[in-house]
């Protein structure tokens, strides 16, 4: 059994079989398998249910105030076997993670343990309200107490914020925190430093904060230009965000560096940990000096993506900005009971937890923060444990490695020559023919059955291509992806012009998105309305 | 370990194929005082299957499951009955482990959804235009004051005393970062919202004046009047609502002259999970705000071939193309909640949340009467939907805390809500919805009565 597929079976399209896939139109439009649907507005009513209610007693008495509702809503229902249809049929036309490769980077897209769907199902999480007296609650706070304590153990921090609801919200969560600590030190400052292939939502939320943001240039190894950093650096700046691995797939081994000198400036270090998957089990950022972290438990923690969220972005904080970080926290007394510190006992519990006052910047969102997801990612924590997660980012860098040196002799790879990346490998379109780019490789990739790589990002690198094909992938599929993947730059470097209408087999071709945007049609109007 | 395919042969070829002689070669670039070596702290080694979902269970096993309580929480999470197929659809592999549909020929499932689900919304809400869902209700509120303040160019939101305590302090806390000035006040208990007193605090510089309905203490302001007073002054009227399943009984915000209304999706089909996640749910009245809208918008088209088909769109406002300019820094939506409240939405259409409103209201009237009942307890609210305040004689959050005892979660505490504030140690929020039965208001009821003979 340790020579998988011996028969040596491999996918092909046998000769012959070209353009066969166009076949004849029908006339439903459906393709076999390939299902049409159309709009619950099209084909569901106003007065047809999916669920058994009594009737509304017309005589009943009503406290509504005046308010009642008489106008029609126009909400279409739908019978439940017509409604699990649609919704199949409709899961059908998207590419997920159980379906293929989906080396997407910087989102760090592996397999989501089902596992952890089970346990964040059990009535005990998911049948609690969020005000309940907290005697009642113990198991959900000590889920969250053990759920804080992997994190600041495998990052080496001090304390943990864990409402913040997803990366960006946990960003900024960090970089709050560092004004509040800045301001009580009665220091005003204006500037956040970010490096130019910084992800969006860095400037955005520095932006947000109040600050001004100015970009560090790279060097020509694809990292922060440390002399450029260390000039810049004043009494005018607040923090340096920085993200490591960066979004070019590689270390930033100046780090340490970095966070001394802008610890001496006096400043604090925010570092984006979208990609901790690289390193997590191997490095803990707090031994670089970082001073705050956004954790994203959907990539690096196996919380499922779902489509665009909810994702969930705890924030680990060092010694000097733990009592900056926002209400509710838990906390665990003498006696072993674990509380929840809201508004009201935040300053009884100071003194205890942080051996001086708790300064709280206050209050990110409603109730705790993303619970069902940290069901979901301790019980993937408990299933790796801390030897597991070293194999995890081991295994998710040589997958990575691997991808790059087997693509770098057909595809520019800009950084190739800095050494070996970390859990993601990037690429630019240097070599493509004239009129063909990054965008219409990728889309010749989703006719290879492929999820493409990010696109267009870091905006460092021309036409970039940025592959993370994650820990949970075989040696069988990533070879199979170099191979189709070598077959589409090919392809994109001859100037095989059927790229430029790719996909070809995908549940629709290219979407024009100019025209989505000129006249937007964001919500269903009924053909008679105006 | 079994979420790892590949096996030390594996690892073998693929080192010598990156020319790397062991793991440690391709982690060269991390300084030597950053590598960890040996255990991780006290951080346990990997363990089955079996092993975690016993450690999870006895976790669980600590908390009190609101179906094995008689249970009357909400304050802004709701408990309702959520049909056996939302589920099984939102754990289908091609919703749950999807990304953000960036490539959107292989994404129509997640974009056509998205698109029903914005459609739903805006109706729901009396509005022109939904965006594709925020993190919740309290961040949805935060973005509706901060597009009030870019649509305005003014600086002061007025907020209602009876806004969600929780909303009330995001804002607040986010307001400090931006300098916008905050004007909120504590809720006044009594049987109708303060109208007359909001009103009057709205001024010249007012960007918007933010009001929950049902408010926080289940009682139905007259958005019609606020909305009449906040245009006048040329400020935008927010409206929030954190229980969806109120408008199938009540008018909309929107028709009743909100211009941007946001709320909590949470009561349809999401679940209570202890606060999140959530579905925060964002509207315009009318369309030409949507460019000031924060978040992600699906919008319809055709492809190349002249299908129709959706993408995401405009989405010049966002992060990852304005950077620091953006209209939020939000780079992510709340979907697969959305799709969960999308499913049961469409379950229920029209006549099924129209019958879902009047079992809640039905209920809750006859709670509210069999509570008024009670020596000792007072019914504060003239109106409400399916949660009012009663005022009892003695302290309401020790009395909660006792009753969790004896399984019954009797409701949330003002004191909860309001630390500190000694006027409201009586107040109690009572929600009530299908899941409650009779039995349950009764249960309720005599407990109540025996602590407070």
């Amino acid at each position: 059994m340790n020579a998988p597929n011996k028969s040596g079976w491999k996918p092909s399209t046998p000769a012959g079989t070209e353009g066969k896939f166009g076949g004849p139109s029908t006339t439903t439009g459906n393709k076999a398998l390939m299902l049409e649907e159309a709009l619950i507005f099209e084909i569901g009513t106003t007065d047809t249910t999916g669920v058994d209610l009594p009737e509304i007693d017309a005589s009943a008495p009503s406290k509504l105030g005046g308010f009642a509702r008489d106008a029609e809503i126009g909400l279409p229902g739908l019978a439940e076997p017509e409604a699990v249809r649609h919704y199949t049929r409709l899961s059908r036309q998207n590419y997920g993670i159980d379906l293929g490769f989906f080396p997407l980077g910087s989102c760090t897209m592996k397999h989501n343990p089902r596992l952890n769907e089970k346990v964040a199902r059990m009535p005990g999480f998911a049948d609690v309200h969020p005000l309940a007296p907290v005697d009642t609650v113990q198991g959900a706070l000590g889920v969250i107490n053990e759920l804080a304590h992997w994190l600041i153990t495998l990052t080496g921090m001090h304390g943990v914020a864990m409402s913040p609801k997803a990366g960006a919200h946990g960003e900024l969560c960090g970089i709050l925190c560092i004004r509040a600590a800045l301001e009580a030190r009665g220091d005003a400052r204006e500037v956040v430093l970010v490096p130019e292939s910084a992800h969006g939502t860095n400037p955005a939320t520095a932006a947000f904060a109040g600050y001004k943001v100015e970009d560090i240039p790279a060097n020509s190894d694809g990292r922060v230009d440390l002399d450029a950093l260390k000039a810049r650096l004043g009494p005018d700046v607040a923090a340096v965000m920085i993200t490591n691995p960066n979004t070019c797939g590689l270390f930033e081994p100046d780090l340490r560096e970095i966070s001394d000198a802008v610890h001496a400036a006096g400043g604090f270090v925010y570092c984006d940990g979208a990609n901790f998957n690289a390193i997590v089990g191997r490095v803990r950022p707090g031994d670089l000096g970082v001073d705050a972290m956004h954790i994203n438990l959907h990539k690096t923690f196996s919380t499922p993506h779902g489509g665009g969220g909810p994702g969930s972005g705890p924030v680990v904080l060092s010694e000097a900005l733990s009592p900056y970080g926002p209400l509710p926290y838990t906390a665990r007394t003498k006696d072993g009971q674990i509380h929840l510190i809201e508004e009201e006992q935040a300053d009884a519990f100071s003194d205890e937890h942080f051996g001086g006052k708790m300064n709280s910047f206050g209050r990110m969102t409603a109730f705790h923060g993303q619970m069902g997801m940290y069901t979901r990612a301790l019980t993937y924590m408990l299933s790796h444990g801390a030897d597991g997660l070293k194999q995890v980012s081991e295994d998710a860098v040589l997958n990575a490695n691997y991808i790059l040196r087997a693509m770098e002799d057909v595809l520019h790879a800009p950084y190739a020559h800095s050494g070996p990346c970390m859990h993601e490998a990037l690429f630019g379109d240097k070599d493509f023919a004239e009129g063909l780019t990054t965008l219409d490789l990728a889309k010749g990739l989703i006719d290879e059955g492929y999820h493409p790589m990010t696109m267009y990002f870091p905006l460092v690198v021309h036409g970039a291509m940025l592959v993370e094909p994650t820990e949970t992938e075989s040696k069988a599929t990533i070879d199979q992806f170099i191979t189709a993947f070598r077959s589409v730059v090919e392809r994109a470097k001859n100037g095989d012009q059927s790229l430029k209408t790719a996909p070809h087999y995908a549940p629709r071709s290219r979407l024009d998105e100019t025209m989505a945007a000129r006249k937007p049609l964001l919500s269903y109007v009924e053909a008679d309305a105006d | 370990m079994r979420y790892l395919p590949l096996t030390d042969t594996d690892r073998g070829e693929m080192l010598k194929a990156v020319g790397a002689d062991n793991i440690d070669d391709l982690f060269v670039d991390v300084p030597e005082v950053a590598r960890l070596s040996g255990p991780i702290g006290d951080l346990p080694m990997h363990a089955g299957e079996m092993a975690v979902e016993k450690h999870m269970r006895q976790l669980s096993k600590q908390n009190l499951a609101a179906a094995d309580a008689a249970f009357f929480l909400g304050a802004g999470a709701y408990r309702h009955h959520i049909p056996a197929s939302v589920d099984h659809i939102i754990q289908r592999g091609e919703f749950l482990t999807a990304y953000t549909p960036y490539q959107p020929e292989i994404a129509q499932g997640t974009l056509q959804m998205l698109f029903e689900f914005q459609s739903q919304v805006a109706r729901l809400y009396g509005c022109a235009v939904a965006n594709a869902s925020m993190y919740d209700g309290s961040t949805a509120c935060w973005e509706a004051v901060a597009m009030a303040g870019r649509i305005t160019k003014r600086s002061k939101a007025v907020l209602s005393g009876a806004l969600h305590p929780h909303y009330t302090e995001v804002v607040k806390t986010m307001a400090k970062f931006t300098g916008d000035e905050i004007a909120d006040s504590a809720p006044s208990v009594q049987a109708q919202p303060d109208n007359a007193g909001l009103i009057a605090r709205i001024d010249d510089n007012t960007s918007c004046v933010v009001v929950q309905y049902p408010d926080i203490l289940g009682r139905m302001p007259d958005l019609a009047e606020l909305a009449e007073a906040a245009h006048a002054k040329g400020a935008l009227l927010i409206a929030v609502n954190t229980e969806p399943v109120a408008l199938g009984a009540i008018k909309s915000p929107g028709e009743l002259g909100a211009d941007i209304v946001v709320g909590e999706g949470q009561a349809i089909g999401v679940g209570l999970q202890f606060g999140g996640p959530y579905l925060g749910l964002f509207a315009v009245r009318d369309k030409k705000h949507v460019r000031q809208m924060p978040g992600r918008l699906c919008g319809e088209t055709v492809d190349a071939d002249g299908r129709r088909g959706f993408v995401l769109t405009l989405s010049t406002r966002e992060q990852h193309i304005r950077r620091e300019k953006a209209t939020s820094n939000i780079c992510t939506n709340s979907g697969l909640c959305a799709l969960a409240f999308s499913v049961h939405m469409t379950l229920l259409g029209e006549k099924g949340l129209r019958q879902l409103a009047g079992e809640n209201h039905r209920l809750a009237c006859m709670a509210a009467e069999k509570l008024a009942a009670v020596p000792g307890v007072t019914v504060l609210n003239e109106s409400f939907f399916n949660e009012f305040t009663v005022t009892i004689d003695g302290d309401a959050r020790q009395i909660v805390r006792e009753l969790a005892k004896d399984n019954i979660l009797a409701g949330v505490s003002l004191s909860r809500l309001y630390p500190g504030v000694d006027a409201f140690s009586g107040g109690l929020l009572v929600a009530v919805t299908e899941t409650t039965t009779e039995e349950d208001i009764e249960t309720l009821c005599s407990a109540l009565k025996e602590k407070l003979s």
